[in-house]
This record gives structure tokens, sequence and C-alpha cells, in this order.
């Protein structure tokens, strides 16, 4: 079943359009940035753009953060709140079931289609923008802000001369850190929406339910008057992955993040499963 | 094939399903029959498992249903509520992902592709091309929903409207299929609202209204002689006249003959000189007998609510009254119905 599904996702055009929208955004950031050779001052715009005309290899890192707030949260929603509640509109989940695949088999299946996805989404923005960075700002050794610099993304940029200077290996093993955490994190918003996947018969209400928990959980991280609540919200440490770019890595919030996104995968899933397996199907 | 004992679904407030007792037996061609909204698609769905039943059980090719339904599924080939299939692949992608989806079904790569092959060609689609299945003709697309039912090729085939959307010849093609399966071994539901359909094709027949079955018999016995003659006749005057008090009704040339032997009839009205074009004995109709045990649909939303006083509604009538209450349909009831009829 699980063939079945990687089948289904790698044979749908739709997957492939989201994925290559994704790596558009970094590409046409560096286009801007190359021809203008204007970026934004450090602590402003996303995060690492400043310092990608001293190194191209850093592009990778800047280039998630241009699309981690927005774009592959949505592309994550739509997938995952699509997983269940399209088969069911598509009328699919009466002849899957019936075939039959077991409610739980398929659930997992589901599940793992779109672990595959996002770490297809997460890795081909890192090749492409790699190869975007390589050809359009070159590489040079890079330096990076001391630990001792707030968490802030601010931080990493605004001392980069004080820091110290990285291996291009040293680069390549941050950014696959960097890109195993975000991936970890979109699974917690992937679990959501599979579950609310599993409550509606359509996959836009599922979508839009996961994204209205990312807005609400983006607005209440910012809000003083909620940080008694902060710690446990979704969003939370996704910028985190910045950690990776601090020399030494500051293990503290990475962990958290992991941590964290662990609590929401189990528990959203264990809520789909209850729900799905038991539900009627009557699509 | 398929025993279900007070079989009953509620949703919420409304009683969808009502202490059904389908008895399906093996090698049965089985029709059910209802109108809209009366609860065919929720029995369907609780056979396969797709909907809990709210109490009562359902037992399907010797297992308890949904307990053991894994085992009892592979065997089972079903078009529940119109076909569906991923539009944007071809009609042999789609089955091809079906098959694969079910257990213990791998094989080698050539065995699969013989299985849809086959599938294929059996319900007319053999030279199909690779066009994605969103461009297909509702036709067309009934036939691969039939194609995926008989991939696995099932003893029990549970169709819900099969033929909707095929053109007479396909309609043809297509009963003419499930009787040659039916011959093989394969044990044949279909629940429809289309009388002739299932009059055509089916041995047993099982009505269910409001969410009750209330007729299940074999079809023969349902459709038996009524015990009138009709006759049509150029001289339909005369022998009206002649045959005055056993007349039952008149419509032109064609005369209705009571309590008549129609082969004393002919012989007493061509005694008599008359010229008769067609003589035979009535039977009852399924439509009648339907008709008969069912209301109006509950697609049908009447604006008043205003039912004759002391007449129950249509749907309310026991099988039984409904029956005693029609000419054509008393003599079923000298048998009797066999939805009080133990099981074998």
């Amino acid at each position: 079943m699980i063939g079945v599904e990687l089948a289904k996702l790698v044979r749908r055009p739709r997957n492939w359009v989201s994925v290559a929208l994704i790596c558009a955004l970094p590409l046409t950031v560096a286009i801007f940035v190359a021809v203008t050779h204007v970026v934004p001052p450090p602590g402003q715009g996303p995060t690492l753009l400043s310092a990608v005309l001293a190194d191209g290899a850093l592009f990778p890192a800047a280039a998630l953060a241009i699309v981690l707030p927005i774009f592959l949260p949505v592309a994550v929603a739509v997938v995952a709140g699509d997983s269940i509640a399209g088969e069911a509109s598509s009328g699919m989940l009466r002849y899957l079931l019936a075939r039959p695949v077991g409610r739980t088999r398929l659930l997992v299946a589901k599940l793992i289609s779109v672990i595959v996805y996002v770490l297809l989404a997460v890795v081909a923005v890192a090749l492409t923008s790699f190869a975007t960075g390589q050809l359009l700002f070159g590489s040079k050794p890079v330096v990076v802000t001391p630990s001792a610099g707030g968490i802030t993304s601010s931080g990493v940029v605004a001392n980069t001369l004080s820091g110290t200077a990285l291996t291009p290996v040293e680069i390549l093993i941050r950014t696959a850190g960097a890109v195993a955490f975000i991936s970890v994190s979109m699974l917690g918003l992937a679990a959501i929406a599979l579950f609310l996947s599993t409550l509606a018969d359509s996959s836009l209400g599922a979508a839009l339910g996961a994204l209205a928990v990312l807005i609400l959980s983006g607005v209440l991280v910012t809000l003083n008057s909620a940080s008694a609540v902060a710690p446990y919200l979704p969003t939370k440490y996704w910028l985190a992955w910045v950690d990776f770019f601090r020399q030494p890595i500051i293990w503290h919030n990475i962990d958290r993040g992991f941590e964290l996104q662990a609590v929401y995968v189990v528990v959203f899933l264990a809520a789909a499963w209850a729900n799905f397996a038991t539900k009627d199907v009557t699509s | 094939m398929i025993v279900t004992s007070d079989l009953t679904k509620r949703y919420g407030r409304v009683l969808a399903v009502d202490r059904v007792g389908l008895d399906v037996r093996d090698g049965d061609r089985y029709g059910f029959l209802g109108p809209n909204g009366s609860g065919k698609t929720t029995v369907v769905r609780m056979l396969l498992g797709l909907v809990y039943a709210t109490s009562g059980t359902i037992e399907v090719l010797g297992q308890p249903v949904p307990r053991r339904v894994a085992q009892v599924l592979p065997k089972i080939g079903a078009l529940v509520e119109g076909p569906s299939s991923y539009g944007h692949l071809s009609g042999r992608a789609n089955l091809s992902l079906l098959d694969a989806a079910g257990p213990g079904r791998s094989g080698s790569r050539r065995a699969r592709r013989r299985r849809i092959d086959e599938a294929l060609e059996r319900v007319g689609l053999g030279g199909v091309d690779d066009r994605a299945v969103r461009k297909y003709s509702l036709g067309m697309r009934q036939r691969l929903g039939l194609a995926a039912a008989l991939l696995c090729e099932p003893r029990l085939l549970i169709l819900d409207e099969p033929t909707n959307g095929l053109d007479p010849q396909g309609i043809r093609e297509i009963r003419d299929l499930l009787t040659q399966l039916n011959a093989n071994g394969t044990t044949v539901f279909l629940s429809s609202h289309q009388l002739s359909e299932v009059e055509q094709l089916c041995t047993r027949v099982g009505v269910v209204n409001r969410g009750r079955l209330v007729v299940q018999d074999d079809l023969a016995a349902l459709r038996g002689p009524t015990g009138r003659v009709i006759v049509r006749s150029p001289d339909a005057d005369r022998a009206a006249g002649l045959l005055d008090g056993r007349l039952a009704s008149r419509a032109g040339d064609l005369i209705v003959v009571t309590n008549a032997d129609p082969v004393a009839l002919n012989a007493e009205l061509v005694g008599a000189g008359l010229r008769i074009s067609e003589i035979r004995p009535e039977n009852r109709s399924l439509e009648d007998l339907v008709l008969a045990v069912t209301g109006a649909g509950s697609d049908r939303i009447s604006g008043r609510k205003a039912p004759v006083p002391g007449a129950p509604e249509p749907g309310e009538v026991p099988a039984r009254e409904a029956l005693a209450s029609q000419p054509l349909a008393r003599e079923a009831l000298a048998r009797e119905p066999s939805s009080e009829r133990e099981g074998p």
C-alpha cells in the first residue's frame, strides 16, 4: 500500500507543480539580489540573506528561511489535508477500503507519503538553491556569529564579522541539519492536517483548518500575554534551525523543537487513527 | 452468502435502516429494490464494512462483518454508488493502483497486467487507450468500475446501479456478463431502483422501504399468475357482452377476465364465433408489487402533509396488508412472505 501511495504521489502533476513553485520563490529572490547587489540590512528581511553575497554556499539556508513561513506550510497542509479527505471526495476511499485496504494501513501509507513529500520539497529547495547560490554568488569562506549573540536571527547576521569561518563541508553538514529540522517541523503540521483530513469530507476544509492552526500559533507566539502557552505552540521553535549556523551550534531550542514536533505528531496521529478507524465511510 | 438479522443503522435521530433481515443464498441473482433514500446504499455499505451497524448482525460468506471483514472483502467485488477513479490517470493505471492496493495480490508484473487486461476485456474496454479517466464517458466509467469489481475474481458481486449511464446495448451486455458470471458460480447482489433491470436479471428480490425490508422472495413466486386472463379481440364489444359478470376491466379491444382458464376461455370465445388476436394469462408485474409495498421515495417532498384520516401512510403499511389491499398481489400472500421465513 505504501508503494501505491508513493506511486500516486509521484504521478500527481499537482505535487510537482507545488514543489516547483516552492523552489521558484528563492530563485526569484536570488536573481533580484544578484542583479542589484542590494540586500536587506542585517536583522531585516529573510534570515541569512544578507550573508549570501559573501558566500553563495549559505544560500540554501537563506532559501529555506524564505519558504519556511508560508510557502512550505501551505503546500504541506494542502497535501496532508488532501490525503484522506481527497480520497473521500473523489469517491475512491470506499473502493480502497473495500479492496480491502485496512484503515490503519491506509493511514500509515498516507502519512509516509506525506513525509516523503515534505522531504522532497525541503530537499528540492536545498538542492536548487545550492545550485542557484553557486551560480549567482560563488563560494567563499564564510564567517558566522559566535554563540554569544542573541538567539534571534538578527544576531546571526549582525555579528558575522566577529564569528569564525566555516568550511564548505561544515556548511553542508549544518545545512543538512537545518533540512532535517525543518522537515520535522513540518511533520507536526502535517499530522494536524492529516487528523483534520479524517474529520472533513473536503480536502480544502482540512487544509484550511491546518493553516488556521498555523496562523493562530504564529500570532500567539508573538503575543506576550500568551507567553504561558508559547512553549507548546507548534510553530514556537520553527526558527530554531538558525542555531545550526552558530558557532558552536546551540542545541537547546533545536532539541526542544524536535521534542515538541514529536509530541504533536504522536498526539494527532493517534487522534487521526482513533477517528478514522471507527468512522462511518459515507462518502 | 449474506445473512443479516435485525440490522439497524441510526444516524443521529434518523433511522436509516430498521431491523433488516436479508437472506441471499449461494448462486442467487438477488435484486435489492427500493425507492431513493430507502436505505439500500446504507445496507450495502454495512455489508462492506464501510459503515458500522448500530445494532444487529451481518454475516457475509459465512464470516461476521465487520469483525472479519478483511477476510471477506478479497472475495467480493463491489460497485457502490457509482464508479470512482483518479481522473488524471488512465483506466489501466487506475486498475493497476487498485490491484496493487489489494492484499496478497501482488504476483509478477506480467500476471498483474494479464489480470487487468482480462477485467477490461470482460467489461468491453479491452481496447482502451491511455486517455485520462476524466475524459471518459459516463458509460465507460461505469464499465471501468465494473472492471475494478471483477479484478479479484469475486465469489460475490455487490453492485449498486451497475447499468447507470449505459446505453441499451451496454445494459444488455452487462446483463449478459452478470448472467454468465452467475452461471460460473458468482452470487450477484444487485441494488437498484430500476425495476426492469431487476426483473430481467434477478432470481430473487428484496424490497426495502423506509429502512425496512418489506418483501423478500423468489421473483417467480412474486410474479406468478393473477388468475385473470387478458384477451384482445376486434370483437371486444360482443365478447364483453358474452362475458358479462366475469369482466374485470376493459380498455378498447383489450378485456380482462376474472378467474378464467385461458384454454377454456379461448374455446368458449371462438365457439361463439369471436375473433381473438391475443389471449394470455395475466402475471403480476414487479412494478405493481413494488409500488404496492413502498410509498413515494424520500426525494419527493410533498408540500402538504395531510394523510387521509385512518389510512396509514403508504410507506408505513406492513407488507402483508399492503399486498392484501392489492388484487394483483393478493395471491402472493398465499405463500408465506419469506421476509419472515428462516434462512436455510
